[in-house]
């Protein structure tokens, strides 16, 4: 029932859209068909369906029950683990995503180093998933190479504590794909950063700290908030490379959605739905804030 | 500061920048390094390719991977075949929906993979929408969901690319000769974006190949689920398993540089 709502509204629009232009039939609208059907049966249909099923109460009709038993232990603590998670990553993978950006762009090193750092996080981005996980376990799990050189060093990290599957080992791993991607959209912002700015601003007889937290930093920082926000997205979305890690008992977010899947462990498809439709707004709210920031960032950079 | 130093303050500050790149890329490097040792050692006591041997020899390792590369082919022909088009029309004849094109464009980032699947389920597992009764079936909508998942990465490739050429030109200049939309699209506009055609397409090949989450709650025997089970069931396949990967992950996007960067010289040498 859904998409097909979703997609009479998306061929309105194209039809509407179309009446302006002046040479346009309806065999021009044939080209951005294919596009709103597949984005409306494999996009929206399902999300709407997962938030009208949400809606429904146990008995049929409309109720608002099922977020009401959101406030419950399981729910919420996945949720928080997922938010701690994707907060620490997103403003360490932030920063440090940051000092490789300045380090490469304006940090003297040869051009070479600029060109490695961008391809290699081009793949290092792209690298989320099974093989991260493996990575991982092969260098910091109970027999992995750097646990093994730690022991040989006199130190055991797992009797001391350390463990690859909890929200440290997540947080280390995750920040593997966060870092690159902080550095793939960052980089562009600095290079907006103008030599005439910084020029003026020596010329005024600013100091170097100055000229950053008083021309430079405001400038980026809509940038760096957005960028940040959009990783908090990218960790909290994260499902495969926890599963692969953690085999899919950790207890968050994703991880509770899939295990719902698999088997009602909620004992409760309403809430199961519920859960999934909280993720959503909670990702709609970050993109919607990274696209504002995104735009006052572009005020400056362009 | 500088009265102590003997060093000028510029090459202070690559000194600092290098010990810096050092010690982040010594946080990249270490796992990859660590990965690539023990795939090494498959075979008791000596340094070799046994893992990696047995990885190919396992017999669900082809069957699995050649499905997801076919998976990824089927998945970047679709996506090109509706981007291209879209992009095209909304650049040139329908400007007023390219708002409403990219808010959906940004959806893929909105809905979790693992949200997506839980709603795919739901709406495709009973009538009137059957589509998961059989492997197949499955297959065919898991290709789908893959296309809807490209359009992001699609849209931003194709739009770039666009707005490096001049589509309003050729399309009037190819009409005057009398071509038809069709001779317009597949002899004019595809040959003059082909670096940003095959940037989308490796990018989304990148994406495709090795994906879990919806693979696996769709039952699919595709390299992820495959990926997932091997780091459960073997010791060293895993390790030269996860090399593979990345080889391939370096392989598309090593491509997309080569290409973009081979592109915008021949630009600089043609003005």
């Amino acid at each position: 029932m859904k998409p097909k709502i979703a997609n009479s509204q998306s061929v309105n629009s194209t039809v509407g859209g179309a009446k302006r232009p002046p040479r346009i039939s309806i065999g021009h609208c044939l080209g951005v068909l294919p596009f709103f059907v597949f984005s409306g049966l494999f996009l929206i249909g399902p999300t709407l369906i997962l938030a009208y099923r949400s809606l429904e109460g146990a008995e049929g009709g409309l109720t608002l029950n099922n977020y009401r038993q959101l406030v419950n232990d399981t729910v919420m603590s996945a949720y928080a683990i997922s938010i701690k998670v994707s907060l620490t990553t997103a403003i360490l993978g932030g920063l440090i995503g940051f000092l490789i950006a300045w380090v490469v762009s304006m940090g003297g090193l040869p051009p070479r180093f600029r060109l490695i750092t961008t391809t290699f996080s081009g793949v290092a981005a792209n690298f989320a998933g099974v093989p991260l996980a493996s990575a991982y376990v092969f260098t910091l799990g109970r027999v992995g190479l750097v646990t093994a050189l730690f022991k040989f060093l006199g130190v055991d990290l797992y009797k001391s504590g350390f463990s690859l599957y909890s929200f440290l080992g997540l947080t280390l791993v995750y920040l593997y794909f966060q870092i690159p991607l902080m550095v793939l959209t960052i980089l562009p912002a600095l290079d907006g950063l103008k030599r005439e700015w910084r020029e003026a601003a020596e010329n005024l007889g600013a100091t170097p700290i100055q000229y950053w937290s008083q021309v430079a930093l405001p400038v980026l920082t809509p940038s760096i908030l957005g960028t940040m926000i959009l990783l908090f997205g990218n960790s909290f979305g994260a499902h495969a490379t926890a599963y692969a890690l953690t085999g899919g008992l950790f207890n968050l977010a994703t991880l509770l959605i899939g295990q719902q899947i698999s088997g009602d462990v909620l004992h409760n498809p309403g809430l199961g739905y519920a859960v999934a439709m909280g993720m959503v707004i909670i990702m709609a709210f970050s993109i919607f804030i990274y696209s504002i920031l995104q735009r006052r960032s572009e005020r400056w950079l362009k | 500061m500088t009265t102590t130093s003997v060093k000028s303050p510029a090459t202070r500050k690559r000194l600092v920048s290098g010990l810096i790149f050092l010690v982040i890329s010594l946080y990249f490097l270490i796992p990859l390094g660590a990965t690539f040792y023990w795939s090494l050692r498959g075979e008791k006591d000596v340094l070799g390719f046994e893992a990696y041997r047995k990885l190919f020899a396992d017999t669900n390792f082809l069957p699995a991977f050649s499905e997801s590369i076919i998976n990824a082919v089927a998945t970047i022909f679709l996506s090109l075949l509706i981007v291209v088009p879209t992009a095209y029309w909304v650049t040139l004849r329908l400007p007023k929906l390219r708002p409403i094109v990219e808010f959906i464009t940004l959806l893929p980032f909105v809905i979790p993979a693992i949200v997506l699947v839980f709603g795919i389920i739901r709406l495709y597992s009973r009538p009137p929408l059957l589509l998961t009764a059989t492997y197949d079936s499955s297959r065919v909508l898991l290709i789908c969901v893959y296309v809807a998942l490209s359009f992001p990465y699609m849209f931003r490739s194709v739009d770039n690319g666009l707005r490096a050429i001049d589509v309003r030109t050729l399309t009037e200049a190819a009409q005057s000769l009398g071509a038809n939309w069709g001779t317009i699209l597949f002899k004019v506009i595809f040959p003059n974006l082909r670096v940003a055609l095959l940037s989308g397409a490796l990018l989304t090949f990148a994406i495709v190949i090795g994906e879990l989450t919806i693979a696996l709650y769709m039952a699919q025997h595709t390299l992820g689920p495959y990926m997932a089970n091997l780091t459960r069931s073997k010791v060293y396949e895993p390790s030269a398993m996860a090399i593979v990967a990345f080889a391939i992950t370096w392989a598309a996007m090593g491509i997309i540089d080569f290409v973009a960067r081979g592109s915008s010289k021949r630009m600089v040498d043609t003005e």
